[in-house]
């Protein structure tokens, strides 16, 4: 057995290390791209950073001290260089070291993304868990609420949120992530603070994830129901909320967290919009200004910053699933009854 | 079969829905004055729904800042909208058809590339992709129908895979392969049209999410530039009024979800007529 033992997480480990090398080349790839894309396209930041009045001179001696007169092969070599040594360069547009930049600003995209995910995850088992043990009338109500929601654009909805609670009832901040007077404040009062400007745009992000997520719990726990061991369990006498919790709803969550893992990228997507409607101090919103300003060493920052973000919490959502499915990791159980 | 999708209210409802969009598309200038012709600003602003202005013309959803009719917007904006959000999807169909299918019949060498292909452009943050497109080129309509359409191909790409290789293994293909017929008229002829139901599915859920996203990329200023009307930029104009005229930006979302959740459920319905397993639990 010790043998097997060592023969299941060699395996194991291997697979972590391949789907991490994977993972590697994903994020590669994708920096890549964008370096050849966004210098190929129109649009030059030497001429927006010098401004319409400049000569020819001045421009040429911008394009030089920025590097951009060199052939795009070298330019590429140089950038990828010092960009996996961690030399992330200067923002073009206003001269702050892009690391410094980036890294005061994911905090703030993890945590509103890692918490909407936790919430609409919650919220979204719930609801299509007891959709699919109600059926019925009830079941038709909540899915007309859920596919509202997987249809509502969540830019919209900020925007009708904004309306109802930051305009008409005057009740919640509509942009930040913290308040004008957020230094006075102290202890508890820049906790409330803080969760008051967080409300809004995590309901937002919430309530668009909700839709999706409940509609497929629901799907998922309809297909497991007829499966031959949950006719098994109900045949032993299990009551029918024991037959659901354990034998239905846990298997249906195993393709959940499979979906969790290629949400990820979507979500990220819909906290871009998020972020540009609230104001919100994350890599989304320092994507879209400087996208705008073509300040290339700021967009090649978060982009690879979001696509390791994406590969990463794909990993993790890999991870999840092997724990919560057995036969993913025989290791640790069944080794000695197999 | 056909029948029985109409017993199906989702279906009845997605069906309505759409078809009532489409004909307000076309017939536009039949229900709604043109939205380009620039009138008395000072009189008709900031109407609201059901008002009559002093010239005496009747505005249903009122008007926006510059006096422009809501619902004349609204219809006008429908053509632009529904006409990218379904180009964009017949060209991520057309992609996935051909990617897909090459990748099923010729299972070796190119398979394994295309599909890995697939799987890193599965991984790509869409959106941050759309942004940079979007925003590095002129800002267009039919930059948006191409932009979406080549980031949004990868699902139907792998359905078409999986389908086809499912299919090249059944007796009538190997008969048509025995039969000495070559192999890209097997894939057409034999195995194409045998794989597009699912496709067929996963298009109208598709278009109706390039319309949400067409509409992301105009309310951020990306996609179709005002003044020609779509849904996007007319909620991004409602934006600033949100305030003093909040149905500007209300009914075209109202619209945008009616229509999503339209295709949705036509989506949803069809998919369970043509899968006896989902019928039998749904049903």
């Amino acid at each position: 057995m010790g043998r097997y033992l060592t023969d299941i997480h060699s395996t194991m480990l291997r697979t972590v290390v391949l789907r991490s090398l994977a993972g590697l080349a994903v994020i590669f790839g994708v920096v890549t791209l964008m370096f050849f894309l966004i210098r190929l396209a129109p649009g030059d930041p030497a001429l927006l950073l010098v401004g319409p009045t400049a000569t020819e001179e001045q421009l040429a001696a911008q394009r030089e001290a920025l590097g951009l007169d060199r052939p795009l092969p070298e330019q590429y070599a140089a950038w990828l260089g010092r960009f996996v040594r961690g030399d992330w360069g200067s923002s073009i547009a206003t001269g702050r070291p892009v690391r410094a930049m980036i890294s005061a600003a994911w905090p703030a995209t993890v945590s509103l993304v890692g918490l909407s995910l936790l919430l609409s995850y919650l919220i979204g088992i719930l609801v299509g868990a007891i959709q699919a043990m109600r059926g019925g009338r009830l079941d038709t109500a909540l899915s007309v609420v859920t596919v509202t929601l997987f249809a509502v654009p969540g830019y919209w909805l900020g925007l009708m949120l904004v309306m109802v609670f930051t305009y008409w009832a005057r009740a919640l901040p509509a942009f930040g992530a913290a308040g004008l007077d957020a230094d006075f404040l102290t202890g508890w009062d820049q906790v409330a603070d803080r969760l008051r400007h967080l409300a809004l745009p995590l309901t937002t992000l919430t309530l668009i994830g909700v839709g999706g997520t409940a509609r497929y719990v629901r799907g998922a726990m309809l297909d497991v129901r007829n499966a031959p061991h949950v006719a098994i369990a109900r045949a032993k006498g299990l009551s029918p909320l024991q037959v659901s919790m354990r034998h239905v709803l846990r298997n249906a969550l195993i393709p959940v967290l499979t979906l969790l893992g290629l949400s990820l990228p979507a979500l990220f997507s819909g906290a871009v919009f998020i972020e540009a409607i609230f104001a919100w101090p994350g890599v989304g919103r320092i994507m879209v200004e400087a996208v705008g300003a073509r300040d290339y060493p700021v967009i090649m920052a978060a982009t690879a910053v979001s696509a390791m973000l994406v590969v990463v919490g794909n990993l993790l959502a890999d991870a999840l699933t092997a724990w919560a499915d057995p036969r993913l990791r025989v290791a640790e159980h069944s080794g000695g009854a197999v | 079969m056909g029948g029985s999708l109409f017993h199906d209210s989702r279906a009845r409802f997605g069906l309505s829905v759409l078809v009532l969009a489409v004909l307000f598309a076309l017939l536009a200038p039949l229900v709604a004055a043109d939205p380009s012709v620039q009138r008395d600003i000072v009189a008709t602003r900031f109407l609201p729904p059901l008002s009559t202005d002093l010239h005496g013309s009747f505005h249903l959803l009122g008007t926006d800042r510059f006096g422009r009719d809501v619902w004349a917007r609204l219809v006008y904006g429908a053509r632009v909208s529904l006409g990218v959000g379904i180009l964009a999807v017949l060209l991520s169909v057309a992609i996935g058809l051909a990617v897909g299918a090459a990748a099923g019949f010729w299972q070796g060498r190119i398979g394994l590339v295309l599909l890995g292909l697939t799987d890193f452009a599965l991984a790509l943050p869409r959106v941050v992709l759309l942004l940079l497109l979007a925003s590095l080129w002129q800002p267009s309509a039919a930059l948006v129908i191409v932009v979406l359409g080549l980031t949004g191909w990868m699902t139907i790409a792998r359905l078409v895979h999986s389908e086809v290789r499912t299919l090249a293994a059944r007796p009538f293909v190997e008969s048509a392969v025995a039969l000495g017929v070559n192999g890209p008229r097997v894939l057409m002829r034999h195995i194409l049209p045998n794989a597009l139901t699912p496709v067929i599915v996963a298009a109208a859920l598709g278009v109706g999410n390039a319309i949400m996203l067409e509409a992301g990329l105009s309310f951020l200023g990306l996609g179709v530039q005002p003044p020609t009307p779509s849904w996007g930029n007319l909620i991004a104009s409602g934006r600033d009024t949100l305030v003093n005229a909040p149905w500007v930006a209300t009914a075209p979302g109202v619209t945008l979800v009616l229509v999503v959740v339209a295709a949705t459920l036509l989506g949803d319905a069809v998919r369970d007529q043509l899968d006896p397993a989902s019928r039998r639990v749904s049903g």
